[in-house]
This record gives C-alpha cells, structure tokens and sequence, in this order.
C-alpha cells in the first residue's frame, strides 16, 4: 500500500515518458527528440565530463551570489526594519529597484565585470539582495511588540535583543524569503550564462542549439535544471524541519 | 555614609513600594487627542497583593504599562523604591495580556531567559526549581506550541519569578482560561506570593477574582480612566467564597461599577 503510493510519480513520469516516445515517433519531424536520444544526449555530456563542470559552474554562481546577498541583506533589513518599526512606508527607492527585472542588469554587469563569472555573480546577487532585504524588514516590523518588550523587560542590551528575540523571531519568515530567492536565483543563473559566460547549464543549451542544433543536448539541459531547482528546493525545505526553527509553522 | 538615593528622589516610607503620582495619559489616534488616564493616584505597599478592576477600554492595561515603564506618562509620575520609573527593569516583570512567553524557546528556554547573568549551575537550578514550582515537570523540552493554554500561562509565570523580581505586573494573566483552570491557577499564583513575598499588581475584569486574591482592590471607571474607590479586602486566606463578608464585599464592587446583582 505504502510503496505503491510512493510508485505512484514514478510510474506517472514513466507514462508521460512513453507518451512522449510514441508522440514524435508519430510525427517525425524535427520538434523534440524522443527521451531515447535525450538520455543518449546526458551520456554524451557525461562521456566529455561536461555535465558535472556545467552543473558545478551553475551552482557556484548561484552559490557565491546568494550567499554574498543574504549576508549582506539580512543583517542590513534587520537594522532597517528595527529601527523604522514604527513608520510603514517603504523606502522608495528599494520600492523602485524591486520590480527591475535581474535581467535587465545584464548590460551593465557585463559593462561593469566583463563576459565571465564575476558578471554572472553580481546578477545573482542583486536578483537575490531585495528580494531578502524586503523580506527581512517586513519580517523585523512583523514582529509581536509583547516579545519585544518581554525582552526589554528581562534587560537585553540590544545585540542581545539582536540575537535572542529579534532573529529567532523572524527566522521562519526569513527561511520562506531564502527558499523563493533561492529559486529565483536559479532561474535568473541559468538566463545569465546564455549571454554573459561560456559555461554552465544556461550556456550548455544556447551552445547545443547554436552548434548544430542538438536539440537533445537542449532538453538535456533542462531536465537537468529541472532536477537541480527541485533538489535545491528540497534543501531549502528541510530548514523547515529544524525544531527551534520551526515554531512559525506549527501554529495555525 | 553616603546615601543610596537618588537625586530627586522623595525619600519613601519603608511599606511604600510603588507611588502613581496624578498620572495622566493622553493617546494621540487619527490627529485627535484621547484621554485615557485622568490624574491616577495610587500608593501601593511593599508586598502587596493589588487588583486594579474595570471595564474593558477604561485603561488598566495602560496603567499597568505606564507603571512597567513601557510607556511614558503624558503628565504625572510613577515612583518605584523612591525612583522615578523610566523604562522596564528586571527587578519588576510585567506578564501580558497577549502571552508573551517566547515560541521559539523550549520551557527550561524561556524559564531561563532571563537568567543570563548566572553561572550555569545557578540557572540550572533555578530552571528546574520553578518548573517543579509551576508543574511543568516533564515538560522541559517541549515548545510552548505543545502546551495547553494554562501551561503556557505558568510557563510565563515562571519565567516572571524565576529572576526573583520584586515586584510583578500581571495583565489579565488568567483570562484566556477555562474557569476550573482558571482556580486552580488562583490558588497557585496565591501560595507563590505568599513564599516569595514578592509585590503583585494584578490587573482583572473579573470582579470575583479581584476579591478572592486581592489585599486591596482599585475600582476604575472609564473615559477617562479613574480611580473610582479602594476597597480593603479585610479577608484572610484561605479565604470562604460563600462567607458573608465575601458576599458583602463583592457586593459592594459591583455596586460601585454600576452592574445589578441579577442577571
Ligand atoms: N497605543 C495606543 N494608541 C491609542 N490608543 C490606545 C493605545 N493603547 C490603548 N489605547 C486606548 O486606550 C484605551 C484603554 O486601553 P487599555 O488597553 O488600557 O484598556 P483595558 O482597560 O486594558 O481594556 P481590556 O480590559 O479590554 O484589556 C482604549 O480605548 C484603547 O483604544
Ligand atoms: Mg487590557
């Protein structure tokens, strides 16, 4: 009973994959390869050892901008928002910056760091630095005054306050904000290697269809984008689970 | 010798713990000024046990805040030992209305919240100490999520008494209880106060409650809150909820707010 439940998505994929063999193998032309020639197309990678280089240079990007944005952004929406709790309105200038596309900074990356990794980094970064920073303000101004004042009560100096009452407190508003930045970084990587670096899973699939239309490597690529965003969303999630981390999810 | 008072400070009579000197407050909300407090007098005596009654909306809660030193008075002062109140100290905890015990924190966290000046052992035995106090036994490791309401209301007891403060401030503490809790608590908070000897000011708008703990009892009305009358609650404890003098006191609050004796 249990292990068929736990069959159940495999024996789905399974399905949709003899679809899709049956599908192009019905209508020959050249609009997808089968899942035949997609597997073949990972084993090629694998065989030239490009894969694993591709997915490393994907995460490492995706590794250093993130966690270069959530230093800097956390401890920085903290103050802000400790020390704005009272005022609602926004800071204008962060309200006008959030809905520029990350992508839109690619000109300007590559102006500022050239064709390469530092580019693609600094995109990273900014498509993940407001996203956090707002999320920690509205985190800090969410925040019971009754915990606040329980703390000032008991005689907190304010890093205490800091690090005893303000960060636990915002901690499950917080892993929610990293967990959609960090999808939405992995979207914006794979967007920024088509154009401003020669490696990479975003670059593996412009290459493929650039050098001869290898359309299997194309889906290739974004099988494994696919596969990768879900194991990073996974991680994210197990954060969730932590038990002094948890209290903001096991209520309501 | 050098005195230990402070500058301005009005030298107290020893009984005198807490002095509420014409207090007014006045709440601005939407650009109009709002008088919640109107010239508040109140002494209150060292070890003491306070209940301040009144509608809801008349300012008990905000009286209590005032005298925490969360908020500044408008007009007026509020002297604790002599001195001035001007911001919260450890030497009083405030337990508020809306629960304040941190989520976040196991138990033995938030029973030990306040105790991070002590050595480990000193904490250690405190922690476990008021956990037997207010029957959490068991219960070292669970978050206050796992908790019944009335465990998380002795949860936040504890870590009021647990750094040993003078006095306590208790907004509505049991109000969120069921009634058979909502006794028992009673009689607890009542043998706390006895062994530690501590200054309770106990906001309520039970009037029932007000007479089963309180030595005195202040009778508030509203818009703007004021202190309408004191009653002596000349009752020792354990006190007989059904003697006549209970009845005749409780009777006489009642009348004072304005309610009929019948429903
Ligand atoms: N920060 C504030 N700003 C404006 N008005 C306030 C503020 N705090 C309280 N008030 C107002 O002051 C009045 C008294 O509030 P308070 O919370 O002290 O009442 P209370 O006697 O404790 O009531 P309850 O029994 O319902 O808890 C209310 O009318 C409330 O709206
Ligand atoms: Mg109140």
């Amino acid at each position: 009973m249990k292990l068929s439940l736990r069959l159940r998505p495999i024996a789905f994929i399974g399905v949709l994959l003899l679809a899709w063999q049956i599908a192009v193998s019905l209508h020959p032309g050249h609009l997808l390869p089968t899942p035949l020639e997609v597997l073949r197309g990972i084993g090629d990678l694998l065989q030239h050892g490009l894969l694993l280089k591709y997915i490393v240079a994907s995460l490492f990007r995706v590794t250093w901008g993130f966690a270069l944005a959530a230093l800097l952004a956390i401890p920085l929406g903290l103050l802000i928002g400790w020390y704005s709790r009272a005022e609602m309105a926004f800071n204008p200038l962060l309200q006008i910056l959030r809905p520029i596309s990350p992508l839109a900074w690619i000109p300007i990356a590559i102006l500022w760091f050239g064709v390469g990794d530092l580019a693609a980094v600094f995109l990273i970064f900014l498509c993940c630095f407001f996203p956090l920073l707002l999320t920690s303000i509205q985190a800090v101004r969410s925040v019971p005054a009754v915990y606040i004042h329980a703390g000032r009560n008991f005689g907190l100096s304010p890093a205490a306050m800091i690090g005893r009452v303000l960060y636990p407190a915002v901690m499950p508003q917080l892993i929610i904000g990293l967990r959609i930045t960090l999808g939405i970084a992995w979207l914006v990587v794979v967007a920024a290697e088509m154009i401003a670096v020669n490696s990479g899973l975003g670059f593996l699939i412009v290459d493929a269809r650039n050098a001869g239309s290898r359309y299997d490597l194309v889906v290739a690529g974004m099988i494994m984008i696919g596969v990768i965003g879900w194991l990073l969303d996974l991680g994210m999630r197990s954060l969730e689970r932590v038990r002094s981390l948890r209290w903001g999810y096991a209520e309501d | 010798m050098s005195s230990s008072i402070k500058e301005g400070a009005i030298s107290p009579s020893p009984e005198t713990k807490l002095v509420v000197e014409h207090v007014s407050m006045i709440f601005a909300r939407d650009g109009k000024s709002v008088p919640v407090l109107a010239d508040i007098d109140l002494d209150v005596r060292r070890g003491e046990f306070l209940c301040i009654v009144g509608p809801s909306g008349c300012g008990k809660s905000t009286l209590l805040n005032l005298m925490g030193g969360f908020l500044p008075p408008t007009s007026g002062a509020i002297r604790i030992d002599g001195e001035i109140v001007r911001g919260p100290d450890p030497r009083r905890i405030f337990v508020f209305q809306e629960r304040g015990v941190f989520p976040w924190l196991t138990v033995e966290g938030n029973i030990g919240f306040g105790l991070f000046k002590l050595s480990r052992e000193e904490r250690e035995r405190r922690i476990a100490h008021y956990i037997q106090m207010v029957g959490l036994k068991g219960f070292e490791q669970a978050y206050p999520s796992e908790l019944s309401g009335g465990m998380k209301q002795r949860l936040e007891v504890a870590r009021a008494l647990a750094v040993d403060p003078d006095v306590l401030f208790l907004d509505e503490p049991f109000g969120a209880l069921d009634s058979i809790t909502r006794l028992t608590m009673r009689g607890e908070l009542l043998r706390i106060w006895e062994t530690e000897g501590n200054t309770i000011i106990f906001v309520t708008h039970d009037i029932d409650e007000a007479v089963q703990l309180a030595d005195r009892v202040a009778v508030m009305s509203s818009r703007p809150g004021r202190i309408q009358q004191i009653v002596d609650i000349d009752i020792p404890h354990p006190r007989d909820i059904s003697s006549p003098r209970y009845l005749e006191l409780r009777a006489g609050i009642y009348d004072q707010i304005g309610l009929a004796h019948r429903i």
